[in-house]
């Protein structure tokens, strides 16, 4: 560990797909214990930027660091780095042959090498921290969304990392199912965890980020606290984002 | 219809003799093409390019010729290079390497419908490729096929009467050798093909069994099926 105060940095990161630009010269800055809301409209590449930063996908140019540490180097581990940095996906991707004990326990047992025994007791631990230790030993497809996408997040904390990034975790879930997600995560910033979040909930954004991040086509237009975004944007851009988006949650609220 | 179960009664222990070579010709078969067949897959789908091609032309070798051919070359060619190899061999290899390309492609089909999400959120929690692929993709991959899978034990038990041109001692060569000894072809191969169906059906059987043993609790899609 360097002294550096950031616990993941990112400079000037681009990512090409052929002729499409999804992002370009992206820099970011994350404190520990950090909160961090990423909004923007649809293909914008925020899901993309969240693969970079724990090496799914490799970018085309720049350097990320995890605790000062390049990780973009030549000849790091990459699998080493992606235990340091949990993920959830917008779809649970929870393995469908395992319950959801054996979710959180494999990253323990086969990539940590912990003895089985001490990895259930912590397995447990974290079902618990999501409020689903009474469901350990069912599978994903006897679990709701809201379950399932729980027991992915404890899957993600189970490695103990250093950052959590959430990639739209409950775009995929019906309305009534959304609260209780959304309660874990908000239980977890609470708990200082380090948190980068890309969400169309802003609800959720207004009160537990310390920083929203708006980005649009590829590139940070704007960032500051949530007051900041919310009361004061300061983009004709994010003004607009803003309206649509508080539009179409005043609709559903009215359903 | 009388005589033709005395006939069968008659020749009963001769023909049974033959099952087991049958039975014998088609575990083989089916383990050994399993193992070439995952490796072949594995190799196909994970490996670099020179795997992946050499995957692509053994399953297309033994996909796109017929195993009466394969069979012949590996008895009556391998000699001319050296090798020779006794009947059972001959047939336990050609068997093996045939179901193998089969198998490859059953196997291949569940690993593709098991989709990359399963891979990224192994790759997620820190595993390498070939750990996600033991751990996460090959248990699903493997359950998925068994329903697919389960027509190759079948059709192998069946392909390996082709062997009795080499004179391998199985079920169709001591059927026709009892066939010119009696001058009865009708009454023996028609006990012979009641055997066939008989092992079909303790094959499919086992086949429903380990469908329901390997099945996932709250898939109602495996359990529509029966």
């Amino acid at each position: 560990m360097t002294d550096s105060p950031y616990i993941l940095q990112a400079k000037n990161l681009t990512k090409i797909y052929g002729e499409n630009v999804i992002f370009k010269d992206i820099s970011l800055d994350v404190k520990k214990g950090e909160t961090i809301v990423i909004i923007g409209p649809s293909g914008t590449g925020k899901s993309t930027l969240l693969r970079c930063l724990n090496l799914l996908t490799p970018v085309n140019s720049g350097q990320i660091f995890l605790e000062g540490e390049e990780i973009t180097a030549h000849g790091v581990d990459h699998d080493q780095v992606r235990q340091k940095i949990g993920m959830v996906f917008q779809n649970f991707l929870l393995f469908n042959h395992l319950t959801a004990l054996g979710n959180v326990m494999i990253g323990l047992t086969k990539v940590k090498k912990m003895p089985t025994e001490k990895a259930k007791q912590k397995a447990l631990h974290e079902l618990e921290r999501v409020g689903l230790a009474d469901r350990a030993h069912h599978y994903p497809a006897q679990l709701s969304g809201g379950q399932q996408q729980r027991v992915a997040i404890a899957r993600a904390l189970a490695m103990d990392p250093l950052v959590m990034l959430f990639d739209e975790p409950t775009s995929a879930l019906d309305p009534e199912l959304i609260g209780e997600v959304l309660g874990v995560m908000e239980q977890l910033a609470h708990e200082h965890m380090t948190m980068l979040v890309v969400t169309h909930e802003m609800g959720f954004a207004r009160e537990v980020a310390d920083r929203i991040i708006f980005m649009e086509k590829g590139r940070i237009v704007e960032q500051g606290s949530p007051e900041e975004l919310f009361e004061h944007p300061q983009h004709a851009r994010t003004r607009e984002f803003l309206g649509k988006i508080s539009e179409l949650y005043g609709k559903k609220e009215k359903k | 219809m009388i005589s033709f179960f005395e006939f069968f009664v008659r020749f009963l222990p001769d023909l049974l003799s033959g099952m087991g070579m049958t039975l014998l010709l088609t575990a083989e078969g089916v383990l050994a093409g399993f193992i070439l067949g995952l490796a072949a897959t594995l190799a196909r789908t994970y490996g670099g390019k020179f795997w992946r091609n050499l995957a692509i032309a053994y399953i297309e070798l033994f996909r796109g010729t017929p195993l009466l051919v394969q069979v012949f070359l590996l008895y009556y060619g391998l000699p001319g290079l050296g090798i020779t190899l006794s009947r059972e061999w001959s047939a336990f290899l050609a068997l093996g390497l045939n179901s193998g390309a089969y198998q490859a492609e059953y196997l291949r089909g569940s690993i593709l419908a098991i989709g990359e999400g399963q891979m990224l959120a192994a790759r997620a929690i820190g595993m390498s490729k070939w750990k996600a692929v033991f751990y996460i993709i090959l248990p699903q991959a493997l359950r998925l096929a068994i329903p697919a899978w389960a027509n190759e034990p079948v059709s192998l038990l069946k392909a390996t009467s082709v062997v009795f041109l080499i004179a391998v001692p199985e079920l169709m060569t001591r059927a026709k050798l009892i066939a010119s000894r009696t001058y009865d072809p009708i009454s023996s191969y028609l006990a012979v093909a009641v055997l066939y169906l008989v092992l079909v059906y303790l094959v499919d059987a086992a086949m429903k069994w380990l469908e329901q043993r390997t099945r996932l609790p709250g898939l109602s899609a495996v359990n529509e099926s029966s």
